[in-house]
């Protein structure tokens, strides 16, 4: 006999189904109990850097736009500094937000700013990325992305992540495209569930 | 403050895996490559705090924060409560944890809910609490009802909640659902039997907890809520870059 081994097991995930948006963005299907729904404000008034937008469709294996996700998003403020780790962030940053997809376009979008470089184990440093995880009705596990930026050349070449995709041709599902609009400065980002030119998703 | 640690792999012989087919939706929502591994670094072993203030203070109450004035929601009064841990049986304290539901009918207030079953005008659906220096939750809601679903031609959903957790690193990040014991639906549900282990699928199951219902008011469920554990670095401090 040896002795038995503790630990807890983690909960199974289920799906957040076609009603998400009562749990997390009430306000977007008109009912209004909170003061504020959370995760609207990510970057907050005091951040430093470049004030970005980010948008972009989900579609799913039929090349189908989802309008039903909810796209949640953490990152590393521009000096590469995490929210509720022991670094110093800009008063009102949270790194954290939500975004939903529009009910009749699909479209989804945030308001941030472009984070900084942040370590990697072993002395290395990551790219700037933004990490996402999706939700949604027929997503049994949430999914977990990242989202790089293709103005970042010599860094996303380097990128410890980046780079453990041994398929090179799939490294490109996870860059932004930098487009330069009169009323902000955006990046693109599709995301692709299924099927020709498939998001690379992560088991983290 | 003790420097965060990965966490522990998730065990994905006990999650649901992406393609189900028995759970239509799943079909073309499913990645068709296998997520790759990726080591915790500081962004996922980090995560959102959130704070009181943010939190109002009927925001746990579904049987009140939408109900007129002198009105309340109508159907079986419940406590659903319980603690959130992690796999290391800590308590996962000031946590943020969110639910959404159903009313007694079976109806969600969602624009694209079309089922017959009425809205309950004195009920919306959603709440939200800050776990405490225990782990502890509770909400105090009805119990909503089933409802059918296209999937096939006779798909009901059994009674549940949907719940998200956050716990301290966005590694930990999981939304699930909340079954009711006892509830012969829930055999039968594809979206349940997406969990390949029997002995995972009961860990969905709420019990009846007579001890925490209210005498003449209201039942009690008990859902305890475990979150991936966290290493400590014992040999390893890598994670700072330098």
């Amino acid at each position: 006999m040896v002795q038995k081994l503790t630990y807890l097991q983690e909960t199974p995930s289920q799906t957040a189904g076609p009603y998400v948006h009562i749990g997390f963005a009430p306000r977007a299907t008109g009912i209004e109990i909170y003061n504020k729904d959370l995760g609207f404000d990510i970057a907050g008034p005091n951040a430093e850097g470049e004030r970005i937008r980010v948008e972009g469709h989900i579609k799913d294996g039929i090349g189908a736009k989802v309008k039903d996700a909810l796209i949640e998003v953490w990152q590393a403020n521009s000096k590469g500094n995490y929210a509720g780790s022991d670094s110093a962030v800009e008063e009102g940053f949270r790194g954290w937000g939500r975004a939903v997809t529009d009910f009749e376009t699909g479209l989804w979008r945030f308001e941030t700013i472009k984070p900084g470089q942040t370590p990697a184990p072993n002395g290395r440093v990551q790219a700037p990325h933004i990490n996402l995880w999706i939700v949604a009705r027929g997503i049994n596990l949430g999914l977990n992305t990242r989202l790089y930026f293709d103005d970042e050349e010599p860094a996303n070449a380097a990128d410890p992540t980046l780079n453990l995709i041994e398929q090179e041709e799939r490294r490109a599902s996870l860059l932004a495209t930098r487009i330069i609009q009169s009323d902000a400065v955006v990046y693109n980002f599709d995301i692709t569930l299924q099927g020709e030119g498939e998001t690379v998703f992560f088991d983290i | 403050m003790i420097k965060p640690g990965s966490f522990y792999q998730r065990d994905m012989q006990r999650q649901p895996p992406a393609r189900v087919e028995a759970y239509k939706t799943s079909v073309s929502r499913s990645p068709n490559y296998p997520r790759i591994a990726l080591e915790n670094t500081i962004g996922e072993m980090t995560g959102p705090v959130f704070g009181h203030h943010e939190i109002g203070p009927l925001d746990n109450d579904l049987l009140q924060n939408f109900a007129q004035h002198g009105e309340t929601a109508l159907g079986e009064r419940i406590i659903l409560h319980g603690q959130v841990l992690d796999e290391n049986a800590r308590p996962v304290t000031n946590t943020l944890v969110e639910i959404w539901q159903a009313n007694a009918s079976g109806r969600y207030r969602h624009k694209n809910d079309s089922y017959l079953a009425p809205l309950d005008p004195n009920f919306g659906g959603c709440g939200r609490t800050l776990t405490d220096e225990n782990g502890y939750y509770a909400f105090r809601t009805i119990k909503p009802g089933a409802y059918p679903w296209r999937n096939w031609v006779n798909s009901w959903r059994p009674s549940h909640i949907h719940l998200s957790v956050f716990g301290t690193g966005f590694a930990q990040r999981l939304v699930t659902q909340c079954y009711f014991e006892g509830d012969p639906l829930i055999a039968k549900c594809p979206i349940v039997n997406a969990v390949p282990d029997p002995e995972a699928i009961e860990q969905l199951i709420a019990p009846l907890d007579l001890n925490a219902a209210i005498p003449l008011d209201c039942l009690a469920y008990k859902f305890d809520v475990v979150l991936r554990g966290q290493r400590s670095t014992l040999f390893e401090n890598r994670l700072e870059g330098s």
